[in-house]
């Protein structure tokens, strides 16, 4: 690993200035990404600051909903009582990813701030537009089994490997954030962003913002959710596909519905359009498939990965009927 | 595409190029100079603002197996490096040092988390249990027995991280199935294969009530 400069800062304000002072700077959290990154000499930040002494931790009640502060372990947050009473679709993704020691090290913000795992992002032998803009995408004609199917550009058809994030989504999270410009809240669904003509750029945070916490509003998704995860080993592995469904049923009808995909995209997937035809709906298979065909629309596959195209859908059903009880 | 190497030109790519290039030639004539000034130290209570320079040394406080002390360490020293190299606790292995197979596993405030991803510098204040901590004196710890006695490892080489992530996975109160600890344990990568004995040595532990 380079060598880099190191701060530890215990106030908000000196940990943005910090980032703001310094354009190679960067926040180090749990680093249990960052410092593989390092490693790797994909990333060489000049300047670390340790975030950890700022006071984020705290998981707590709010007026219409729980808040989440950006530096509370993955691991606490599943195994937090309030979560897992009122969102427990959110316990489920966690413990989905990585593996237990890693979600002990591993923050909320960390998680949402994870780069890809596309294989030429992490082969620096290898072109891509998100490591080193301007090389080319060497997955766009290259092994591209992984990759996008929905919002990808002919720059970059990365996807997003968190599977918490994939939940915030669907959850209708909102992101609180601290920066030069003082504080902003930004909707989980917009803090991810595309690829478009700048790869490079994973998140819509600004120069020197900094993760202070995630609100999850009230809902009635607590019983009938179901995140499901397909990876090519049983346990501690990226999505291929994953989906992350929540229900409010009442007669069985369902009232309301949630529904994203990690695995699919530059960031989490939502499905906006598959919610919509799923209200009003008796549950049943038949209406689970209706929203899946709804879903992947506008899907379109790369020469290895065609295999989503089929996978998606099943799983898109698959979460419905284990949410709705149906199985 | 224009071979890079052979950039003379004016064209915006090779300023660009020839820009990045002075930038690493500045990075590496600096770093030279810092490499020969003599090392300094800071202590870690200055480091609320201020900055610890790249090849500055910054001392920390840390409880390794049971004993407090000072030390001194790089920023970019991690904890496994730190325990192997400088500490000789070279019983926390280094199989991939990249987060991915478990076998630097130890536990930091009584939780396993991995060495490799954690730097020795962000530990300051903290208690480091190693797999030289686990057993009592000469007794073993309950799981070192039960690994023993379920042959759980062919080449040992995942061994230490295995035992100290068992030992946590039953403190988390993840071990009441072999279902469930496949799932926790599944951080932790065995090539030798031995995870069935692996599995009955955890349940073993857990369904005798010893304390871990």
């Amino acid at each position: 690993m380079i060598q880099f400069q190191y701060m530890r800062p215990t106030k908000e304000k000196a940990a943005i200035d910090a980032l703001v002072k310094d354009q190679n700077a960067m926040f180090i959290a749990g680093g249990t990404n960052l410092i593989d990154l390092m490693k790797r000499g994909i990333m060489a930040p000049e300047k670390l600051v340790d975030i950890n002494k700022l006071p984020l931790r705290k998981i707590e009640k709010e007026n219409n909903g729980i808040r989440i502060g950006a530096l509370a372990l993955n691991r606490d947050v599943a195994d937090d009582k309030l979560i897992l009473e009122k969102q427990p679709l959110l316990a489920q993704a966690l413990n989905a990813g990585a593996s237990a020691q890693l979600r002990n090290m591993a923050t909320v913000g960390g998680n949402m701030m994870q780069r890809t795992r596309c294989y030429y992002f992490y082969d620096t032998a290898l072109p891509c537009n998100k490591r080193e803009p301007g090389s080319g995408c060497g997955a766009l004609e290259g092994f591209n089994r992984m990759h996008a199917i929905f919002g990808f550009s002919n720059k970059c058809i990365a996807v997003h490997p968190s599977d918490m994030s994939v939940a915030l989504t669907a959850l209708d999270a909102t992101v609180l954030v601290s920066g030069p410009k003082g504080e902003r809240r930004i909707p989980f669904g917009d803090f991810h962003r595309l690829p478009g003509d700048q790869p490079e750029i994973d998140t819509n945070l600004e120069k020197g913002e900094l993760i202070l916490a995630v609100d999850i509003p009230d809902a009635p998704f607590t019983k009938n959710v179901h995140y499901l995860k397909v990876r090519e080993r049983a346990s501690y592995a990226f999505a291929l596909v994953s989906v992350a469904a929540a229900l409010n049923i009442e007669n069985n009808t369902i009232k309301d519905a949630r529904l994203a995909m990690g695995g699919v995209a530059h960031k989490p997937w939502r499905l906006s359009a598959a919610e919509k035809a799923l209200v009003g709906k008796p549950v049943s298979e038949a209406t689970f498939k209706e929203a899946a065909d709804v879903a992947m629309q506008g899907a379109k596959a790369f020469k290895h990965n065609a295999y989503k195209l089929k996978l998606a859908p099943n799983t898109i059903v698959q979460a419905l009927k284990v949410a709705a009880a149906i199985t | 595409m224009a071979d890079k190497r052979s950039c003379e030109g004016a064209d915006e790519n090779c300023n660009q190029h020839n820009e990045a290039r002075r930038h690493f030639l500045k990075q590496t004539s600096l770093l030279t100079a810092m490499a020969l000034a003599p090392p300094t130290l800071m202590k870690a209570g200055e480091l609320d603002e201020k900055v610890a320079a790249a090849f500055e040394k910054v001392k920390v406080t840390l409880e390794i197996n049971g004993k407090k002390q000072k030390v001194a360490v790089e920023p970019r020293e991690t904890l496994l490096d730190f325990l192997r190299e400088k500490q000789n606790l070279t019983g926390t292995k280094k199989g991939c040092d990249y987060g991915q197979c478990g076998a630097c596993t130890v536990h930091v405030n009584g939780e396993r988390v991995l060495s490799c991803l954690s730097l020795a510098v962000m530990q300051d204040g903290k208690k480091i249990t190693t797999i030289e901590g686990l057993a009592d004196g000469d007794k073993l710890h309950p799981m070192q027995e039960a690994f023993i006695k379920h042959d759980g490892f062919q080449c040992g080489y995942c061994t230490p991280g295995q035992i100290m992530s068992a030992v946590a996975c039953i403190r988390e109160g993840r071990a009441s199935s072999e279902d469930e600890i496949r799932e926790f344990m599944s951080g932790n990568i065995c090539r030798c294969g031995a995870y069935p004995n692996i599995v009955n040595a955890i349940m073993e532990v857990k369904n005798g009530g010893q304390k871990v």
